[in-house]
């Protein structure tokens, strides 16, 4: 067990946690800004593959993995346009389109895998990495924590962001209030609908860029059905930090570190079946959420469509 | 703490379903279009989707019609409807008390790990019939067990179910493999699968057909379940806590009870549609096997309007387009996953055909208020500003 | 809300700012609005000048809301035109309206609970990236000081008591600058002294030189604050009561001309007029109706030091003890949100006991649940009767047996009996005079009235013998409200009520005793009679002392 403290194995644990814990992290921070609004998005899932998917291919065929990050959002927004026209503008159950939209992820990025690759699976090389001076020559941290890619350091910084737009903009004030008592803002002159499409598309947006990041960075290669859950990961670490993003950030690590604990145990020369371990995140999902049923908070106007004077 | 509140009305079905039945004609001729069209629709659009990939729609859909009902195949989609409507009846019963239960793939894949490991043994100790029963029941509990925990969250806690079966399904899936792979493992070969039943020791068929018996039982079940849900107080209370939970507590129903029994059944079924599937037709489990039935059913269960009655025919046609499907991508050079998408535009159309069919109900016209003012306004000639009001 | 309202009404003689041969600031012209089966608003025109109080009477159901939905852009009118300061305009939205200067306080609030009162200020605003809290802060101190009252910025909405938010809600409607404020019954949920501050604030408003309509179906308040008053009738304008009209009139003239305008002849003998003017809360005579209860007489209900939790924002109860006798009506009057619903539920089961006891015919209850309570008698007709009372969805008969659900004759081993439930269905909907056009109706097709006549139906029938009504003629129509009034009075008969409401006119009209709640305690009972409004008022606020500080004062 001595062996699981080497210094190799926690800088992969913790290198390893990060990685995979920035689709989740983007993902939850997209998914906190449409549930402030008000919208609840099952299509998380959709939306990730279908950024990790035209992510690979903009990496693949761009030779850029930025190229493929602009792509893997614009695959998140392809699928949010769906929820935003069909729910937010109809007033559509939010649910069963959700549920539509992660099918049909699912499903078209499957068909255009294999239309596009046949059976094979094409790889990707390591993207190359950025090391912060001075900061990556600590132990243990150093190397994992400090030597990413420049979009981890871009996430963490979006985080800052988030919190500061919520207190102190305009912006963050109608998000709220969308979310809270849309009548309240709707009487105050701003569109409901408009504000929880923008807050939709940017959870599309930023559901997209975690996918390609997922494809890109973390496999280096489109699998179908490659998310395995983690959109309603996302979901649930939203739930949990109560709709504060700097709780995303950590929910989000946590959960990354349980998705990469496999690699990190092979190094450290245990040997529990990859079954076993793939089950870990979820297992520890219903223990949080056993532990802290009572206590999470979600804005009463969530999941509910808004129709002015509606009778 | 609510995490989604409750909806007043169910969007999809808000019309609970009614001991009386006296419909004209012209509301039959309403739910008629309303349960096809989306069909038809998702189904040219599906056409046009094989035309941009390049295939041959036509084709395609001769092919589902030739692999799902001629020349015999109309039995494996029959024998298809077993699990597919035992599914889709546990789902209406869930979801008619407004409890979304998505962790079907789990429940379904454990109860058929658990029943493919011991079935072997068990029906060469006892006789067919009790052997069969005993691995239905067995089923069955292993399904409503695998509910136990996002029931349970969700009477105490109010927790969200969506999440709480998801998150159990994720683990029953990886459970079912585990399983197989393990203590389950038929130690003979090197698949990892159970060992298998031998033909004979599997559901009988229906005379003069290859169809298992368990079509019949998939059948009776749905016939219950409409029972239940329109002429039962049971059934009753399951409507009333889904249309309006706040009202069911006020009426004295036992709002707890009635979750934790709603999702218990809906589990049961969900198993009894893997001992089905088991039992009739494979006769053995893989390792890293998921026909995802569950996610296919869910549009139909909703097209049908949550009657367990009117499910059935549905639950036809999409048998055969599975089966046929199967077939025809193979033929197209396409993953099965192709069918996933046409579930997905029937979903989508259906939602979208619903709207509208309501939006004319009320006599308004198709676009509501904020929509219709924004797409107006360019084309209203701006008036003259009226100068602003001094301050009070 | 209204006897004490009365007392100060020497101050009404003081001169009302002339608006005379001023131009309207708002015209309506020829306004009609349809929804699928009513007209709410049939050929309406109707304007309002500066400085002016323009009241708009009509009782519930009229179409007075659609009027104002339509000024304030929440509704589009199907035809006719709307002139501000004399041009044609397009009210599309709210932002169109509050462009326009025309600023709403509605029914309900639109305060965000959540956000602290600068915030709820701030919303919709500017376009501008970031909030401005210092110039918003400025703002509220000027329209705080044109009010004539101090609101601290930095409290959160849910905290303020109820004439608060509302002033909140009038300056958020002034924010923008305006031409026009539209008040929707405004005094519906408040206290006697929040209805005081709520007129001076008008009447300081008025000399700014605003122009205000003032919404209700209250006649006396409408005689009292209207420089001019219009009456609508079934979506229909009936007459403009002028200026001239309204000043050269004496009260009791005022209020019978009124009652002509919005019944016609409809009011045949003296007698029904009384008892009319008596439901609109005319005059300040209310016709009291307390009957001394006999001590001998059985209790019949009894909470003993009963404390249970609160739910969200609501208060619970805390150590309240009440008794209920046979053949009495006991009143519990209260701000709304002081416990009422945490009153009602703890009574009927929907809520668990903390600690204290329920007795019933002296038996205790406290572990018995819904469905045993309905048995032995002890029934709850809820306010809130569409979220909670009916399932909309399903037919009329069914909820009328929604309490009822597996008992015999009705369902025997667990079948519905669809006949037994019918008959008996069509029995009580001929009794209760419940308009629907047939026993399977779905429920949520019925008209306000109607649906509360099915309550009605349910809970007063199968052996009730104590039942609590809450806020029962809540938004009702004249005729369903007397209905329901008289089933109430009925109870004395061998049975006893329980009444929760906000309607201080009606407590004292129909209660033999009054107990008042505020933050989840009974402070106080009174004997209904004259004074009896002020005392009550007094009580509510949680103020024992004689002109002690009112609800608009202080943060």
């Amino acid at each position: 067990m001595s062996s699981l403290f080497h210094q190799a194995v926690l800088t992969a644990l913790i290198s390893g946690g990060i990685i995979a814990g920035v689709p989740l992290m983007l993902t939850a921070i997209g998914e906190t800004i449409s549930e402030r609004a008000g919208v609840l998005n099952l299509g998380l899932e959709g939306m990730m593959l279908m950024g990790a998917y035209l992510g690979f291919i903009g990496a693949y065929y761009g030779h850029s993995s930025w190229l493929g990050f602009l792509l893997g959002a614009s695959g998140g927004v392809i699928a949010c346009s769906f929820m935003i026209v069909l729910c937010v503008w109809l007033g559509l159950d939010q649910i069963v389109i959700g549920i539509a939209i992660t099918l049909a992820g699912e499903g078209i990025t499957s068909v255009l895998q294999g239309a596009q690759f046949g059976t094979s699976y094409p790889r990707l090389g390591a993207p190359a990495e950025v090391s912060i001076p001075l900061l990556h020559k600590i132990p243990v941290i150093g190397p994992s924590v400090f030597e990413q890619q420049l979009l981890v350091y871009l996430a963490v910084v979006l985080v800052g962001v988030l919190v500061w737009v919520f207190r102190t903009t305009n912006v963050g004030l109608n998000l709220r209030a969308a979310g809270e008592k849309p009548e309240a803002l709707d009487a105050a002159g701003v569109s409901v609908a408009a504000t929880r499409s923008h807050a939709v598309l940017c959870t599309g947006a930023l559901a997209g860029i975690g996918g390609a990041f997922l494809s890109i960075v973390g496999a280096g290669v489109f699998t179908p059905f490659m998310t395995q859950g983690q959109g309603y990961m996302a979901i649930v670490i939203c739930m949990l930090a109560r709709g504060k993003p700097v709780w995303v950030l950590v929910g989000a690590f946590l959960f990354g570190i349980s998705l990469s604990i496999a690699t990190a145990l092979q190094l450290a020369g245990i040997n529990i079946s990859t079954d076993v371990v793939n089950l870990l995140p979820f297992i520890a999902i219903m223990v949080a959420l056993v532990l802290f049923a009572r206590r999470s908070y979600l804005p009463p106007a969530l999941a509910l469509p808004y129709f002015r004077g509606a009778r | 703490m609510s995490v989604i509140p409750a909806r007043e009305t169910m969007p999809i079905v808000d019309e609970p379903l009614r001991p009386e039945r006296s419909r004209s004609v012209a509301r039959v001729i309403d739910l008629l279009v309303r349960s096809l069209v989306p069909v038809v629709l998702a189904l040219i659009a599906g056409g046009i989707l094989l035309l941009i990939l390049g295939r041959d729609p036509l084709s395609f859909y001769s092919d589902i019609w030739h692999g799902g009902v001629q020349q015999g195949s109309w039995q494996d989609s029959a024998m298809r409807m077993a699990p597919l409507l035992l599914i889709a009846v546990g789902l209406i019963f869930v979801f008619r008390a407004n409890i979304w239960n998505l962790g079907y793939d789990g429940q379904f894949l454990l109860a058929a790990a658990v029943l493919s490991g011991w079935g072997p043994s068990l029906v060469t100790h006892v006789p067919l019939w009790l052997a069969m029963t005993l691995l239905f029941l067995v089923a069955a509990g292993v399904g409503a067990a695998w509910t136990l925990i996002p029931a349970g969250l969700k009477a105490a806690y109010e927790t969200n179910e969506i999440i709480t079966t998801l998150m159990m399904s994720f683990i029953g899936v990886g459970l079912a493999n585990i399983l197989v792979k393990g203590p389950f493992q038929d130690p003979a070969v090197n698949i990892p699968q159970t060992k298998v039943l031998p033909l004979e020791k599997m559901l009988p068929a229906i005379p003069s057909t290859r169809i298992h018996v368990g079509v019949l039982v998939a059948l009776f079940a749905a016939i219950v379940a409409y029972y239940v849900l329109t002429r039962t107080a049971f059934g009753l209370r399951v409507q009333v806590l889904g249309a309006n939970p706040r009202a069911a507590r006020h009426v004295g129903v036992r709002v707890r009870k009635l979750i934790m029994s709603s999702f218990l059944v809906s589990g049961a079924l969900i198993g009894a549609a893997a001992a089905a599937d088991i039992l009739g037709v494979w006769g053995y489990a893989r390792a890293n096997w998921n026909p995802a039935y569950g996610d296919t059913v869910i549009p139909f269960v909703f097209l049908a309007r949550l009657n367990p009655l009117a499910v059935i025919p549905f639950i036809a046609f999409f048998a055969v387009l599975s089966t046929g499907g199967d077939l025809a991508a193979q033929n197209a050079n396409l993953p099965t996953d192709f069918l996933l998408v046409l579930v997905a535009l029937i979903l989508i159309f259906m939602t979208l055909i619903e709207f509208i069919g309501r939006r004319r109900e009320l006599g308004k016209s198709y676009l509501p208020p904020g929509v219709r003012e924004a797409l107006r306004k360019p084309l209203i000639r701006r008036r003259e500003s009226v100068k602003e009001p001094e301050a009070a | 809300m209204s006897a004490a309202a009365h007392p100060s009404s020497e101050e009404a003689g003081a001169p009302r700012p002339s608006s005379s041969g001023s131009a309207p600031v708002v015209e309506l012209m020829g306004i009609s609005k349809s929804f699928p089966g009513v007209v709410a608003n049939d050929d309406i025109s109707f304007d309002v000048r500066r400085g002016e109080v323009h009241c708009l009477l009509g009782e519930n159901g009229a179409g007075k809301s659609t009027l104002m939905g339509i000024l304030s852009g929440i509704q589009r009118p199907d035809s006719g035109l709307i002139r501000v300061d004399g041009e044609d305009v397009d009210i599309g939205s709210p932002r169109d309206a509050l462009r326009l200067g025309i600023g709403t306080v509605y029914q309900h609030s639109t305060l965000i609970p959540a956000l602290s009162v600068l915030e709820n200020l701030m919303l919709g605003d500017t376009h501008k990236l970031r909030l401005d809290g210092d110039s918003a802060s400025q703002r509220l101190r000027e329209l705080g000081s044109t009010l004539g009252v101090e609101v601290d910025p930095s409290v959160t909405a849910s905290d303020l008591a109820l004439g608060r938010q509302q002033q909140v809600e009038i300056i958020k409607a002034l924010w923008r600058g305006s031409r026009l404020l539209i008040l929707d019954e405004p005094t519906s949920m408040l206290t006697p002294q929040a209805v005081e501050e709520l007129y001076k604030v008008l009447s300081r408003l008025k000399e700014n030189g605003l122009a205000i309509i003032f919404i209700t179906h209250k006649l006396h308040e409408a005689a009292f604050l209207g420089d001019r008053i219009s009456v609508l009738r079934r979506g229909q304008l009936v007459g403009t009561l002028d200026e001239d009209a309204v000043k050269g009139a004496t009260p009791e003239e005022l209020e019978k001309r009124i009652v002509e305008m919005m019944f016609g002849d409809a009011t045949g003998g003296l007698a029904e007029a009384a008892e009319l003017k008596a439901e609109l809360s005319v005059t300040d005579e209310l016709v009291y109706e307390a009957e001394q209860v006999p001590a001998a007489a059985e209790e019949v209900l009894r909470l003993e030091r009963v404390s249970v939790r609160g739910e969200g924002a609501e208060p619970g109860l805390d150590d309240v003890s009440l008794t209920l006798h046979l053949g009495e009506i006991l009143g519990v009057a209260g701000v709304d949100g002081n416990g009422q619903r945490a009153l009602a539920e703890a009574v009927s089961g929907q809520r668990r006991l903390e600690r204290g006891e329920l007795r019933f015919f002296g038996a205790p209850i406290g572990h018995v649940g819904v469905t045993g309570r309905q048995k032995l008698g002890l029934r709850y007709l809820t306010d809130d009767r569409l979220g909670e009372g009916i399932v909309p969805g399903l037919p009329v008969s069914i909820n009328i047996f929604l309490k009822l659900i597996g008992e015999a004759p009705f369902w025997r081993q667990g079948r519905i009996h669809k006949r037994a439930i019918d008959d008996r269905s069509r029995e009580l909907i001929e009794r209760f005079d419940v308009r629907t056009p047939s026993v399977d109706a779905r429920a949520g097709t019925l008209s306000g009235g109607n649906v509360q006549k099915v309550l009605l139906a349910r809970e007063l029938s199968f052996d009730s013998k104590v039942v609590i009504f809450h806020k029962p003629t809540y938004g009702l129509d004249l005729k369903t409200t007397r209905t329901v009034r008289q089933m109430i009075r009925d109870m004395r008969n061998g049975k006893a009520a329980l009444i929760i409401s906000t309607d201080l006119d009606e407590l004292l009209e129909v209660s033999d005793r009054i107990a008042v709640l505020s933050r989840g305690r009974i402070v106080g009972e009174v004997k209904p009679g004259p004074g009896a409004a002020e005392a009550v008022g007094r009580l509510m606020i949680g103020d024992v002392s004689l002109g002690a500080e009112s609800e608009g004062g202080g943060p």
